[in-house]
């Protein structure tokens, strides 16, 4: 396992070679500034978004690389009714969760209700739910993934799409624990989408009251140990009441301060006594956000220093968000693993020192710190050009787009992608994938991708269609995609 | 004598220092040479991460310590009571295995189990990912090292004769455990690792074509993967056939086990294989002799189980170690689960194990006992298990390396 020896002037100058509407004769012997305006186009579009299609260079080149930048940092001005037209099949991405789960019943439930316990059960559920038109919860995973890859391939907000892959993972939710699979549809589509270049602390608000982080990281059970335990708790839960710890940690670690961000276990069961309460209506049937104040410790807590006042209900855990959103450790972290993504997966310091300064200065605006790191020499540096691996789902999106690409073909891709080492929306751990390329680039990651590569070249990827007219043949165009220079960006 | 020794003459010192008796297994290194043999009797390592936090008292129930009930009312497993499928099933008047390991119990009657109690990473994180790292990069509390335990294992005992299958990862992504200079291979499924032409009727002439191109191309980047290709062609492991009567378990993990065991039958030079099962981290309603820690449980003890027999007599050169980042809180939660604690329990199955015995000093459940007033403490470090592994079954002549900054502290005598 060794990082990819590779040639960045090389890529480039083949990308260029691929996506000019022409291809010249032969290349120009020295590079002009024509040339190196172009390598930068491609650059820009490889890092804000998945990589250039056919064309795209030449567009960006009118338009200029400055006014297509902010373009992509305002994607409400960016006109996208194609892909709006692509996604208005995809009934679930509108639906509220009590409707998800209406047409979306987790089979075992509704042999529940049936009163079904026996072996048969299996199929009598199948035939009630064929009967009455319901679909199993597995669907509303493709039609996520779906989503994901027809607005990637196809949207001209590349910046907001490649934004919700890092954001989702950030806020990372297992799509496959319990009722889960019926809130990951909103999640993305409420939680994360509407803020995903807004403030950071609205996008952090968001996702701590959203029914899929409070189920995933178990906030939804945590109470006061001595709560008193009415109706509606024990609607919840039978067990016995008390503290769990389970989101605060990971809103300190994984969504705000970092591991090192200073601080302590009691930092962690204060931060867990504040957010008691917050949990979910009916998480199987309706799943809103809900404030129990039965549950909450009404107790003073200590945050890292900042007392939070005795006698409080849903404020106090709405004042650690503030504290956490605040605080320098949130501005480093959350500026590291930006630079991570955008320049390089060692991220230079004086970068991320400026963007956590931009942070601050901003009360936590993502679009400004994007925008300090798209305007800094850290990132426009021919240096950073081709530094980043692409994730697996990466690859396939931009290999098809390369290839001026349609399809149709999701749950397959999918399938592909997971076996390239991404499973979408099924990481486990609440950490999200690595944002390394050692993570991605195994043997047999590698055998996968060059797989793809040719499946997708002699047109025998599942449901998609490519075009290789600027290539000899498919072994080309097979060749060009599966090549270690093609898995970078 | 080489380098090494001075290191073992270095912290034998040290150990001498602090127990007053020298790790034997020290003495035996220093002095010895290897008694591995090449071929068919390579000593082979199959490592396995619980990762998410492995609950060890449900795992191996302290039943015998009068204060674990009272600190997990609803989730505690009963104590061993003749016949009763629902309790702990006995060890050795003290522990007991969770009743869905019970395919584990014969392997620990004849002696090819053993248990390690209170073991874990000194470092007191309670971040999953932090603890992870440490535990896969053999340094805890180091954040500075990049490769893996096992990879700077092989890279101090480099051999002339490995194949590209001396280190296999049955997974996607390389885990942090084989990162490193050395080279190990990371698959899904032996099936998938080939270079496909994508059908059609060209086939096998157009693939063997590809593949040649292809491979000029990432030989600089991936020079082991088309020898390995090669290999795994002529070897064809998937034509070994399941023994003894083995079942392995539905699911990624049992696969991954079953492909191991291919992989080692079908003799290509495999020495180290590293799998994960995820699904430990039971905050909420981790269950007792049922429930959802137990369904986890039962595929994870049927899987090595499974391994061992079908593995038959080729065990006297295989150990498994398993492995989890930390344990958990002592007392239940307020949702039915449990928290981050600190120290766990991990078992090493095999032939060159000395087996059905539990190992580690038994910290005790009552709150002063307790780390932190809430976890279970450590008494045993896991690099103490980890290196007599290495040194004693792998012939690994220089621990120092594979651990920086660790002194040897115990010699548990697993081995």
């Amino acid at each position: 396992m060794t990082g990819m020896k590779h040639n960045k002037t090389r890529v480039i100058a083949l990308i260029v070679l691929l996506l000019s509407a022409t291809i010249p004769q032969a290349a120009p012997a020295q590079k002009t500034d024509h040339s190196k305006e172009r390598e930068q186009i491609v650059h820009v579009l490889n890092r804000l978004g998945f990589g250039p299609r056919p064309g795209d260079v030449d567009r960006v080149q009118s338009i200029g690389l400055r006014n297509y930048i902010e373009q992509q940092l305002h994607p409400e001005s960016i006109p996208d009714p194609e892909v709006e037209d692509r996604l208005s099949r995809l009934a679930s991405l509108r639906m509220n969760i009590s409707e998800s789960f209406r047409q979306y019943p987790d089979p075992q439930q509704l042999a529940r209700q049936l009163g079904l316990r026996n072996p048969e059960a299996r199929d009598k559920v199948r035939a009630v739910m064929q009967e009455r038109g319901l679909r199993p919860p597995q669907q509303l995973l493709q039609e996520l993934i779906a989503q994901k890859i027809t607005r990637a391939i196809h949207s001209e907000r590349q910046l907001q799409e490649v934004m919700t892959d890092f954001w989702f993972n950030h806020f990372n939710v297992y799509w496959g624990k319990g009722p889960v699979r019926n809130f990951t549809t909103a999640y993305e589509m409420n939680a994360i989408r509407p803020h995903v270049m807004g403030k950071f602390k609205d996008l952090l608000l968001a996702t701590a009251k959203s029914p899929a982080m409070l189920f995933y990281l178990d906030n939804h059970l945590s109470s006061a140990p001595n709560a008193l335990v009415d109706a509606a708790v024990r609607a919840v839960s039978n067990r016995r009441m008390g503290i769990n710890e389970n989101y605060a940690r990971e809103l300190m670690e994984l969504h705000t301060m970092g591991v090192d961000g200073g601080y302590t276990q009691k930092d962690v069961q204060e931060v867990a006594r504040a957010f008691t309460g917050w949990s979910i209506n009916q998480p199987r049937q309706n799943g809103e956000f809900v404030f129990r104040p039965m549950m909450h410790d009404r107790g003073e807590k200590v945050v890292l220093g900042h007392t939070i006042k005795a006698g409080g209900g849903i404020e106090d855990g709405e004042q650690v968000i503030d504290i956490l959103a605040r605080h320098p450790s949130t501005a480093r972290f959350i500026a590291t693993k930006l630079v991570r993504r955008f320049v390089s997966d060692d991220p230079p310091q004086s970068l991320v020192d400026r963007v956590a300064k931009t942070y601050t200065q901003t009360g936590g605006d993502i679009r400004e710190m994007l925008r300090t790191i798209f305007f800094s020499d850290e990132f426009m540096s021919p240096e950073t050009y081709g530094q980043k691996t692409k994730s697996p789902f990466e690859y396939v999106v931009s290999a098809i787009r390369a290839l001026d690409g349609e399809t149709s073909g999701f749950q397959q891709l999918g399938r592909l992608i997971a076996q390239m080492g991404q499973p979408l929306y099924q990481y486990q751990a609440p950490t999200g994938f690595p944002d390394r390329g050692d993570y991605w680039m195994s043997d047999g990651a590698v055998l996968e991708r060059i797989n793809f590569a040719t499946m997708l070249a002699s047109n025998r990827a599942p449901n998609t269609q490519v075009n290789i007219s600027a290539f000899k043949d498919a072994k080309a165009a097979a060749l060009y995609i599966g090549s270690p220079d093609f898995q970078r960006r | 004598m080489p380098l090494h020794r001075r290191f073992f003459l270095k912290s034998t010192g040290v150990a001498l220092a602090s127990f007053a008796v020298e790790p034997s297994f020290l003495i035996r290194t220093a002095f010895a040479q290897s008694t591995a043999k090449p071929g068919k009797d390579r000593p082979i390592l199959v490592a396995i991460f619980q990762r998410g936090a492995a609950d060890g008292i449900s795992m191996v129930v302290p039943f015998g310590d009068k204060d674990y009930g009272a600190v997990r009312p609803q989730i505690a497993i009963a104590a061993p009571r003749n016949g009763a499928p629902d309790a702990a099933i006995d060890l050795d008047g003290f522990f007991g295995l969770h009743p869905a390991l019970e395919p584990l119990k014969p392997i620990y009657d004849e002696r090819g189990l053993a248990i390690v109690h209170a073991v874990g990473s000194p470092d007191n994180t309670r971040s999953h990912f932090d603890a992870q790292d440490y535990m896969e990069s053999g340094a805890p509390g180091n954040k500075g090292v990049s490769d893996g335990w096992l990879n700077r294992y092989m890279q101090g005992t480099a051999k002339t004769d490995a194949t590209p299958f001396r280190a296999i990862a049955m997974s996607s992504n390389m885990p942090r455990s084989l990162m490193g200079p050395a080279p190990a291979l990371a698959m899904n499924r032996i099936q998938d690792f080939d270079v496909r032409a994508g059908g059609g009727r060209a086939g096998a002439r157009a693939a063997s074509d590809l593949a040649e191109e292809f491979e000029a191309m990432w030989r600089k980047a991936n020079s082991e993967t088309f020898d390995a290709i090669r290999m795994l062609k002529r070897a064809n492991p998937q034509g070994f056939q399941v023994e003894n009567g083995a079942q392995y378990p539905n699911g990624q993990y049992g696969q991954a086990l079953l492909q191991t065991a291919q992989l080692i039958k079908a003799d290509i030079g495999l020495e180290v294989a590293f799998l994960d099962i995820g699904g430990w981290d039971t905050h909420s309603n981790q269950g007792a002799a049922q429930g959802q820690l137990s369904t986890r449980l039962r595929e994870f003890g049927l899987g090595i189980a499974a391994f061992y027999r079908d593995m038959g007599d080729r065990m006297r050169n295989i150990v498994v170690l398993t492995m989890t980042e930390f344990g958990r809180t002592i007392r239940q939660n307020g949702s039915g689960g449990t928290d981050h604690g600190h120290a766990s329990a991990l078992f090493v199955a095999g032939g060159p194990v000395k087996g059905g015995k539990v190992y580690g000093k038994w910290p005790g459940l009552a709150r002063e006992q307790l780390f932190e007033g809430r976890d279970l403490a450590l008494t045993t470090d896991f690099r103490d298990v980890f290196a007599e592994i290495l040194v004693k079954h792998m012939a690994a002549p220089d621990v120092a390396r594979v651990f920086p900054n660790y002194r040897v502290g115990q010699t548990l005598g697993i081995l």
